[in-house]
C-alpha cells in the first residue's frame, strides 16, 4: 500500500498512519518497503517439539498469501506468534520495516496484524457489537452500544458481510460468525488479517462468497495470510504461497509458478500416494433403519428433524455437511447419549430407540466420538485401563465384582501391538500419546468388541496424513469384514474416497442421498447449503425435503 | 474508530526486557515429586512460625510444646491414636466420594447423625449382650451417615444440585439436631443440667486396648481403609469410581451409570462417616453429648487431600493430624489459643497444594523484545 | 392488637435487611469474583478474618471506619492467596476454597481469644434518612439503618452499572466466559482474575465486619454460623446477578430474624429446630433454583472454576 508498492492501490484512512509510522522507522531499502509484515528466523519450542525452525516469510501490501502445510507443519505456530498470542524463542518481526515486539495480542493489533482462529474467539453468550468492541481502548469506561452498533452495521456492510449486531453469538450459524471475527479485526483497523483454514466450517459456496470478500479487502490494500492444507484453495485464491513441512518453511513460489502436484510433493515431502483399497462385494443385509427421527439439541432446540437413513453390512455411509448441521446429534442418539423425541432406530431388526448407552453398546455398537480425548478417552487413566473402558465388564477383563489385572493387560498389549500404537509404556497416561495414536488405540478398542455398526465421528480431524491413512485402512478393512459404518466427516476428499453412499445434512433434516457413481461435489455443496436436494435419495424422507 | 489502536506505539520495539514466566514442565522428576510435599510441610511451618512471631509468641517454643505434647509421651501418643481414629474413618469416607469429584464436605454432619443413631440403639436396648449391641449400634451408625448422605445425594443425582452446599448446610442441622437431643428429651436428668445424655450400659462400650483409650474403631479405621483400597483399585466398581471422576462424558460414552454411581458413593462416603461416629459414642464418651466432633469431618477433607486420596497415605496423614490436635490442646495450656492447630492444618494444605503445582510448574526468568539470538533465559531451581 | 402486628412486621422486615446485609456483601463480592470465572469457596473463613480483624481494629483505635477498612485488606488478602493458588498455579478451585476456609476459620479462632467478650467503644447505629424513613413499614426496613447498609444500597447500583454499561465491566465478564477470546483481544486475563477475586475477597471481609461490628458488635468465635457458604448458594440462586442478590440476601435474612423473633414471642418449637430454619431454607432454594435452570445453565460464566492455559 506504500507509493513504492507495485500495486498501486488506494491508501484507507488506517493505513496511512501505517505509512506514515513505516516512513519515520527510516525504511532503507525498496524491496523491504514492499513488505507489509517480514518474519526472520522465527523459532519456536514446545515441551518435546521444534514448532517453528528458523521461519523466515514475507507479506507483500495487498496481496493474499497462503501459508501451506500439513496438520503439525508448524503453519498456527507461526501465525499465533505474528498474532502476539505466542512468543517467538528467536528471530525478530518486521512490520512495514520497522522491528516490533508483539509480546500480546494487542500489540499485533496496534501494528495492525490480526487473526482469525479456527476456533473462534467470540463470547457466546454476548451480542455481536459486544464481541466487536471487547478488548478495544476506546471508549474507556462507559460504553454507548447504540452507537457501537451503528458502527459495526456501517462497516460490515461496507464489505459485504451481513451482520445483525444486536444478535447473540450463539444465535448464529459458524459462517456468520466468521463474518463477525472479520468485521471485528476490519473495525480495529487490521490490514494484515490472518485467517486459520477458514473454510474447513463452510459450504462451497460460502467459501466462494468469502473468497469474494478477500478479494475485495485486497482490493482495499489490504493483505492477507491464509492457513490452509487445501492446494485447490491455494490455487484459486492466493497470490502466493508459502509452504512450510515439519516447523521450516520449505519454498515460497508465485501462484502462476505453482501447480497442485508441485504443491503437494513440496508439502509432502514424498510421492502422495492416494489409493484407496478397491471396491469389495456387493452390500448385505441392513444393520441400521433409523426412520424420521427428531430429536433436541443442547439448547433445547429441535436438531435432528425426521432423519431417515439406512446403513447395510459392508457398507459406509458417509455424512456430509458443515458443523452444526445435526451430525454430532445423530451420532448421539445413534449410541445412546441423547433421547430421541420421535421416529425409531432399529438396529438387525430390533428396536434400540432411547436404550441406555450400555444396552446399545452390548448390542454391538462401536462409537468413535468427535471429542476423542474428551469423550472417547480418560486422558489421565493409563493406557490399559482405556482399552478396557467397554470390555471392563465381561470375561475375561472382569473376574466376578473384580478386574482380572493380567487378562486386562494382554488385551491391551495385543492391541497395542496389532493396531502398530507407538507407547512408551502400557501404564503410561493416555494424554502423553499422540493423536495419532491414542485414535488407533480408540479405533482398535471400538473394533476389538466385533461391533456389527461402527459410528465414526471426525475420525481422523487433526491427524497427520500418515496416521489418517492407517485410519482409513483400518474402516476399509472394517467394511470388507462386513461392518456396518456410519462415517461422519466434514472433509469431502476423504468421503469422496471411502464412502460407498453419501448422506448430505442440513438444518437437522437429510437433503438427499447420492450414490458413489452419482457424486457431485456441486450438487453435495448446494445441499449442504440447504438450496437442493438429490433426485435418487435412497435413504431420505420424500415428504421431508426442502421445496 | 478505527485509529485508537493504532496509536498505541506500532514498535513497543526491541527494548529489552525481564520477565516472570511460570511453565509447565513436561513431566514431574522424581526428585521433586518426593520433596515438594517435604518443602511444603516446611514452608508451612515457617508460615505459622512467622504468624506466631508477629502475634507475640516464641514459635520454636510453641512448636517444641506442640511435638511433645502429641509425641513426646505415652499419654500424648494414645490420645494422638484416639483423635486419629475419627480423622482415619471420615477421611477415608470422604476420600471416596472425592475420587468421584464428588464434594462431600458434610462428613461432619455425618459423623453427629451416626453418632445420634448408635445412641439411640444403645439407650434404646441396654440389656442387649455386647455381641449383639455394638454390631447393632455399627449397622445403626452406618445407615444413618448414609442416609444423611443420601439426602443431597438425591438431588445431585436427580437435578445436578451443587452438593458442597447441600452437604455442608446438612452438617448445620445434624449438630443443632443433636444439640436438641441433648438438651432436651435425651437429657441426663443426673447430669447436673449439662449437655449429655445417661451413659450406655457396659454392653455398649467398644473394647479397648489394655488400660488405653485406643479402641476397636481403630480397627474399623484401618480395616475401611484396606477395603476401599482394594475396592478402588480391583474391582469394577472401583473402576466406574475412577473413570467417572476423571472424565464424567467418557463414563457416560462407556454405558456408566452415573446417578446411581453418585447415589451409591455418597451412602458409602456417609456410612464410613457415620461409623467414625458411632466409635466416638461407643468408644470414648460412652454417651452422647454436645460437641461429640471438634470438626472432624472438616480435618478430614485436608488430611484426604493432602494424601492425594491414597488410602495409604490417608492412614498416615490421620495420625499426623491427630497428633496436631492433641498439640493444639496441649499448647492451650500456655495460654496459646488452641485454634493454632486449625490454622496450620489450612496452612498445610494450602503449602503442599501451592507445592504440588510449583512441582509441575518452573518459574524462568526470561529477557523478551530483542533480536534474534539474543533469546537468553534463567531457570530458577 | 393490630398496631403490636404491625409492630412485628415492621421489625421482622427492619431486622431481615440487618441480618441480610452481611450475606449481601459477601454475594456481591463472590458475584464478581465467579463472573471472572473463579469460584471462591472461602467465604466462611474469610467472613471469619474480615469479622475478627475489623473488631480488633476498631477496639484498638475507636475508628470504625479504620475498622471496616483493615476487614477489606484481610478479606483481600485471603483472595489473594486464593488467586494465586488458583489463578498462577492453576491448582483445583474447590480444594483451594476449602483449604482457606479452614485457614481463615483458625487464624480468627486464633487472633480473636484475647477479645473474646470485650465490649466494642464502638459500632455502627441505625441512621434514619430525613424524610426517607417516615414511609410506612417500608421506611423502617430501608431506610432507618446503618451507614453499611446504605453503602450496600450504593454497592449493588454500581455494580448493575459496571457490569452492563462499562468496558472494564464487559471486559470482566469476557475473562468469565471465555478466557482465550478475551486473551486474543489483549485482555489480561490473569491479572482481571487476581483484580476481581480480591475485590470480591474485600467485599466479603466487609461483610464479616457488620457481623462483628453492626449486627451483633462483639467477637464470638464462630459467628458467621455458615453465612459465608450462604451467599455462595445465594450467587447461583441470583443467577450471578446483583439485584437479584439483593432479593435473595434480604429474603434469607428474613427467614434468620423470623427464626429468632418467633423464639423472642415464647413459642413452643424448640429453638434448634429455629436454628436450623436458614440452612434448610438454603437447601431448599439451592435444589429449587437448580430444578428450574436444569441443563441451561442460566448465567453461570461458563468458564466458571475452570483454570485458563495458553495453548
Amino acid at each position: 500500500m506504500l507509493s513504492g508498492s507495485s500495486t498501486g492501490v488506494s491508501v484507507d484512512a488506517g493505513a496511512g498512519t501505517a505509512a506514515a509510522a513505516a516512513a519515520n522507522a527510516g525504511v532503507d531499502a525498496d524491496a523491504d518497503a514492499a513488505y507489509v509484515v517480514e518474519m526472520r528466523d522465527i523459532t519456536k519450542r514446545f515441551p518435546g517439539v521444534l514448532a517453528n525452525d528458523r521461519i523466515s516469510f514475507q507479506v507483500r501490501a495487498g496481496e493474499v498469501h497462503a501459508l501451506l502445510g500439513e496438520n503439525g507443519a508448524g503453519k498456527s505456530t507461526l501465525m499465533n506468534i505474528l498474532s502476539g498470542l505466542y512468543r517467538p524463542d528467536g528471530g525478530e518481526i518486521l512490520v512495514r520495516g520497522r522491528r516490533v515486539h508483539l509480546g500480546s495480542p494487542r500489540h499485533a493489533i496496534a501494528a495492525g496484524i490480526g487473526m482469525v482462529h479456527q476456533h473462534f474467539r467470540l463470547v457466546q453468550s454476548f451480542t455481536v457489537a459486544q464481541n466487536v468492541t471487547l478488548g478495544m481502548s476506546k471508549p474507556r469506561f462507559v460504553l454507548n452500544m447504540r452507537a457501537i452498533e451503528d458502527d459495526v452495521a456501517r462497516l460490515s456492510s461496507s464489505y459485504g458481510l451481513q451482520t445483525d449486531p444486536r444478535a447473540k453469538i450463539w444465535q448464529l450459524s459458524v459462517g456468520e460468525q466468521q463474518r463477525v471475527e472479520i468485521v471485528k479485526m476490519l473495525y480495529r483497523g487490521a490490514d494484515v488479517l490472518i485467517l486459520d483454514e477458514p473454510t474447513a466450517v463452510l459450504t462451497p459456496q460460502e467459501a466462494r462468497d468469502l473468497f469474494t470478500t478477500l478479494n475485495r479487502m485486497k482490493q482495499a490494500g489490504r493483505s492477507i495470510i491464509f492457513i490452509t492444507h487445501k492446494l485447490d484453495e491455494v490455487m484459486e485464491v492466493a497470490d502466493r504461497v508459502t509452504v512450510l513441512r515439519d516447523g521450516r518453511a520449505i519454498a515460497t513460489l508465485d501462484r502462476k509458478d505453482a501447480t497442485p502436484g508441485l504443491l503437494a510433493s513440496l508439502m509432502v515431502g514424498r510421492e502422495v500416494g492416494g489409493a484407496v483399497p478397491g471396491k469389495k462385494a456387493a452390500c448385505g443385509d441392513c444393520v441400521l433403519r433409523i426412520s424420521s427421527v427428531s430429536a433436541l439439541g443442547d439448547r433445547g432446540t429441535l436438531s435432528l428433524r425426521s432423519v431417515s437413513l439406512e446403513v447395510a453390512a459392508g457398507e459406509i455411509v458417509g455424512i456430509a455437511g458443515v458443523a452444526g448441521n445435526g451430525q454430532r446429534e445423530l451420532a448421539e442418539v445413534i449410541t445412546g447419549l441423547r433421547r430421541v423425541q420421535e421416529g425409531r432406530i432399529l438396529l438387525r431388526g430390533a428396536d434400540i430407540t432411547n436404550r441406555t448407552p450400555l444396552e446399545i453398546i452390548r448390542c454391538g455398537v462401536g462409537h468413535i466420538p468427535e471429542d476423542r480425548l474428551g469423550t472417547g478417552m480418560v486422558p489421565n487413566l493409563s493406557i490399559v485401563d482405556n482399552v478396557i473402558l467397554k470390555s471392563y465388564r465381561s470375561r475375561p477383563v472382569a473376574r466376578g465384582p473384580f478386574i482380572h489385572a493380567k487378562a486386562a493387560r494382554e488385551h491391551a498389549d495385543n492391541l497395542v501391538r496389532r493396531f502398530q500404537v507407538k507407547a512408551a509404556g502400557l501404564d503410561r497416561p493416555i494424554r502423553l500419546l499422540s493423536g495419532g495414536n491414542s485414535q488407533k488405540l480408540l479405533l482398535a478398542r471400538e473394533i476389538s468388541a466385533n461391533p456389527g455398526l461402527l459410528v465414526a465421528v471426525h475420525p481422523t480431524r487433526g491427524l497427520d496424513i500418515g496416521a489418517a491413512e492407517a485410519i482409513h485402512h483400518v474402516l476399509i478393512e472394517q467394511r470388507n469384514r462386513g461392518v456396518a459404518i456410519l462415517l461422519i466427516s466434514e472433509d469431502l476428499e476423504e468421503l469422496a474416497a471411502l464412502a460407498d453412499r453419501v448422506a448430505v445434512m442440513f438444518a437437522g433434516r437429510v437433503m438427499g442421498v447420492l450414490r458413489r457413481d452419482e457424486w457431485d461435489i456441486e450438487r453435495i455443496g448446494l445441499m449442504m447449503a440447504g438450496s437442493a436436494t438429490a433426485d435418487t435419495g435412497h435413504g431420505a424422507d420424500k415428504g421431508d425435503r426442502v421445496s | 474508530m478505527t485509529d485508537d489502536a493504532r496509536k498505541v506505539t506500532v514498535g513497543a520495539a526491541a527494548r529489552p526486557r525481564w520477565s516472570i514466566r511460570v511453565e509447565k514442565r513436561p513431566e514431574i522428576s522424581p526428585f521433586w515429586r518426593a520433596m515438594a510435599p517435604v518443602a511444603s510441610i516446611v514452608m508451612a511451618l515457617v508460615f505459622g512460625g512467622v504468624f506466631l512471631q508477629l502475634t507475640g509468641y516464641d514459635p520454636f517454643e510453641v512448636y517444641s510444646l506442640m511435638f511433645k505434647g502429641a509425641f513426646g509421651s505415652r499419654y500424648g501418643l494414645i490420645e494422638t491414636v484416639v483423635k486419629a481414629t475419627p480423622i482415619l474413618l471420615a477421611t477415608i469416607g470422604v476420600s471416596v466420594a472425592f475420587r468421584m469429584l464428588l464434594w462431600n464436605i458434610g462428613a461432619e454432619g455425618q459423623i453427629y447423625m451416626g453418632a445420634f443413631a448408635a445412641s439411640w440403639v444403645a439407650l434404646s436396648f441396654p440389656d442387649w449382650p455386647p455381641l449383639m449391641l455394638i454390631p447393632a449400634m455399627f449397622i445403626a451408625g452406618a445407615v444413618a451417615g448414609g442416609l444423611w448422605a443420601l439426602l443431597p445425594a438425591l438431588p445431585r443425582a436427580i437435578w445436578g444440585v451443587n452438593e458442597i452446599i447441600t452437604t455442608l448446610m446438612l452438617n448445620y442441622v445434624a449438630i443443632y439436631w443433636v444439640d436438641y437431643l441433648v438438651y432436651g428429651p435425651w437429657k441426663d436428668p443426673k447430669g447436673f443440667n449439662f449437655p449429655l445424655t445417661p451413659q450406655f450400659s457396659q454392653a455398649a462400650w467398644l473394647p479397648c486396648l489394655g488400660t488405653t483409650r485406643i479402641h476397636l474403631g481403630l480397627t474399623f479405621g484401618l480395616a475401611a481403609a484396606v477395603a476401599v483400597s482394594i475396592m478402588l483399585s480391583r474391582t469394577r466398581w472401583g473402576y466406574e469410581i475412577r473413570v467417572i471422576g476423571e472424565n464424567p462424558a467418557a463414563a457416560r460414552y462407556a454405558g456408566m451409570d452415573i446417578p446411581r454411581n453418585i447415589v451409591l458413593v455418597m451412602l458409602l462416603s456417609g456410612a464410613i462417616a457415620g461409623i467414625a461416629g458411632m466409635g466416638e459414642v461407643a468408644g470414648i464418651t460412652h454417651r452422647l453429648q454436645h460437641g461429640i466432633s471438634p470438626g472432624y469431618g472438616y480435618t478430614a477433607i485436608i488430611v484426604a487431600w493432602l494424601a492425594k486420596l491414597n488410602p495409604a497415605g490417608i492412614v498416615i496423614a490421620s495420625f499426623l493430624f491427630g497428633g496436631l490436635l492433641v498439640a493444639g490442646y496441649a499448647v492451650q495450656i500456655f495460654g496459646i489459643p488452641a485454634d493454632i492447630a486449625t490454622m496450620l492444618q489450612g496452612s498445610l494444605l494450602f503449602f503442599v497444594l501451592g507445592g504440588e503445582a510449583l512441582a509441575r510448574y518452573r518459574v524462568r526468568f526470561v529477557r523478551v523484545g530483542v533480536g534474534k539470538g539474543a533469546v537468553s533465559q534463567a531457570e530458577a531451581k | 392488637m393490630e398496631q403490636t402486628a404491625m409492630a412485628f412486621v415492621t421489625s421482622v422486615l427492619s431486622a431481615a435487611v440487618a441480618a441480610g446485609t452481611p450475606i449481601l456483601y459477601a454475594a456481591l463480592g463472590e458475584v464478581l469474583t465467579e463472573r471472572s470465572g473463579i469460584l471462591n469457596l472461602s467465604l466462611e473463613g474469610t467472613m471469619l478474618v474480615g469479622a475478627v480483624s475489623g473488631f480488633l481494629v476498631a477496639v484498638r483505635t475507636g475508628n470504625l471506619v479504620a475498622g471496616v477498612a483493615a476487614a477489606a485488606v484481610a478479606g483481600g488478602l485471603i483472595a489473594a492467596l486464593h488467586a494465586f493458588l488458583t489463578v498462577t498455579l492453576k491448582v483445583n478451585q474447590v480444594v483451594s476454597g476449602l483449604s482457606l476456609t479452614l485457614f481463615g476459620t483458625g487464624v480468627s479462632g486464633y487472633l480473636g481469644k484475647p477479645v473474646i467478650g470485650v465490649p466494642t467503644p464502638v459500632s455502627f447505629k441505625p441512621v434514619a434518612v430525613p424524610a426517607l424513613a417516615r414511609i410506612p413499614i417500608l421506611g423502617d426496613m430501608l431506610f432507618n439503618q446503618d451507614l453499611l447498609v446504605y453503602a450496600s444500597y450504593v454497592l449493588v447500583a454500581a455494580l448493575w452499572l459496571f457490569f452492563y454499561r462499562t468496558r472494564p465491566g464487559l471486559h470482566m465478564q469476557s475473562v468469565g466466559e471465555s478466557p482465550e477470546t478475551a486473551d486474543a483481544l489483549g485482555i489480561n486475563v490473569f491479572a482481571t482474575r487476581y483484580a476481581y477475586t480480591i475485590i470480591g475477597g474485600m467485599l466479603t471481609g466487609i461483610g464479616g465486619a457488620y457481623l462483628s461490628l453492626a449486627y451483633a458488635p462483639s467477637w464470638i468465635e464462630y459467628m458467621t454460623a455458615g453465612r459465608g457458604w450462604i451467599a455462595i448458594a445465594l450467587v447461583i440462586f441470583a443467577i450471578w446477578n446483583p439485584l437479584r442478590a439483593v432479593l435473595g440476601a434480604y429474603l434469607f435474612g428474613g427467614v434468620d430474624a423470623l427464626g429468632f423473633r418467633i423464639q423472642v414471642l415464647g413459642a413452643i418449637i424448640p429453638s434448634f429446630f429455629l436454628k436450623m430454619m436458614p440452612y434448610v431454607f438454603t437447601i431448599a432454594v439451592l435444589i429449587f433454583a437448580t430444578a428450574r435452570s436444569r441443563n441451561y445453565r442460566i448465567g453461570a460464566p461458563a468458564a466458571l472454576g475452570l483454570p485458563y492455559e495458553r495453548e
